[in-house]
């Protein structure tokens, strides 16, 4: 079998200079372009958030709560759930008692997210 | 200048173009302005019409009209200046990145126009923020509104990079933001920047 020898790494050293070089020499530019002409100006209204033109109110990084959690573990539930059931079925006869013992653990933790889900009252439709 | 003295014409003659820094970054600024996405009356249906393709705004490299101040170069001020919407134009345009230009489009923009005398309207929005070309009319064709710029990119590409007399975002002592209004109990308080504008004074002929 032939070394790699065709593609010598000094050129991917080429290249990885170039993109640095692409990413890094604008921005340098542009930092050079700053000190020389054009001074930053910063402020407390240019810097303030937009909000259409409007003085924005509160705080833009506060906790968003979305319940997310709640539709994960019940998408949890159901869903994987059935990914793993089918499989289950279908090799039953066969199987070993550590399989299903494995299997009754992870069916009755399962489970267990729903039971906990149905007293939260998620599956409540309001 | 003779041509004999100029090096750019004889090198021109040959194919070869020579510029400064200072007209390479005047002719991309200038034929890049891009416009708040922002109207406020009527005139903003003539600026409307002139992006589209009867009139082209697009040939003038302006047809990029952006909806955040923060990749806007101009903002287009374009009809009645209510006061109730004075401090949203000037925090507006605090909010845009130099260099930033302003057109003032309409009679209302530039003087308050046919509501001059409302309670409620603001007589030129050149009492807060500094405008860069005024459009008179009522409102003003799309063909105005491209005179204006045409207008501003010649302003713009007359600028010089260092010195005196070189533009406010170049300048470090300069603002780059203005004090927004606030609505008071008769009238927005201050009635006009006084750093931006003064009061017109007719002289008394002796």
């Amino acid at each position: 079998m032939e070394p790699l020898l065709e593609f010598p790494n000094h050129v991917v050293l080429v290249f990885a200079a170039m993109a640095v070089g692409f990413g890094v020499g604008p921005l340098l530019l542009a930092r050079i372009w700053a000190l020389t002409f054009s001074p930053a100006k910063p402020g407390k209204e240019k810097c303030s958030n937009y909000e259409c033109g409007l003085a924005s109110s509160g705080d833009p990084g506060g906790n968003q709560n979305i319940h997310y959690y709640l539709y994960a573990i019940v998408f949890l539930v159901f869903d994987v759930e059935s990914i793993f059931l089918i499989p289950f079925a279908a090799a039953y006869t066969g199987l070993s008692l550590g399989a299903l013992l494995t299997m009754a653990v992870f069916l009755l933790l399962l489970a267990e997210g729903l039971v906990w889900a149905w007293l939260k009252g998620v599956l409540t439709w309001r | 200048m003779s041509s004999s003295l100029n090096p750019s014409s004889d090198l021109r003659a040959q194919g070869v173009v020579v510029t400064s820094i200072q007209d390479l970054y005047n002719w991309g600024r200038k034929n890049s302005v891009w416009p708040l996405q922002f109207g406020l009356a009527c005139c903003a249906i003539e600026m409307i019409a002139s992006t589209m393709a009867r009139y082209d705004m697009a040939r003038f490299g302006s047809e990029v009209f952006r909806p955040s101040p923060r990749q806007a170069d101009l903002m287009i001020v374009s009809g009645t200046v209510t006061k109730k919407m004075v401090p949203q134009i000037v925090r507006l345009y605090n909010q845009m990145a130099e260099p930033k230009y302003v057109i003032a489009m309409g009679a209302c923009a530039i003087s308050g126009g046919p509501f001059k005398q409302g309670y409620n309207v603001l007589k030129g929005i050149d009492r807060y923020i500094p405008v860069d070309v005024h459009i008179p009319g009522c409102p003003p064709r799309p063909e105005a509104l491209i005179h204006a710029l045409m207008t501003l990119q010649e302003k713009i590409g007359n600028q010089s990079l260092t010195g005196e007399g070189r533009p406010r975002h170049l300048r470090a002592d300069a603002p780059s933001e203005f004090p927004i209004p606030k609505q008071g109990s008769h009238d927005v308080e201050p009635p006009f920047n006084p750093d931006v504008w003064k009061a017109p004074r007719v002289p008394v002929r002796g």
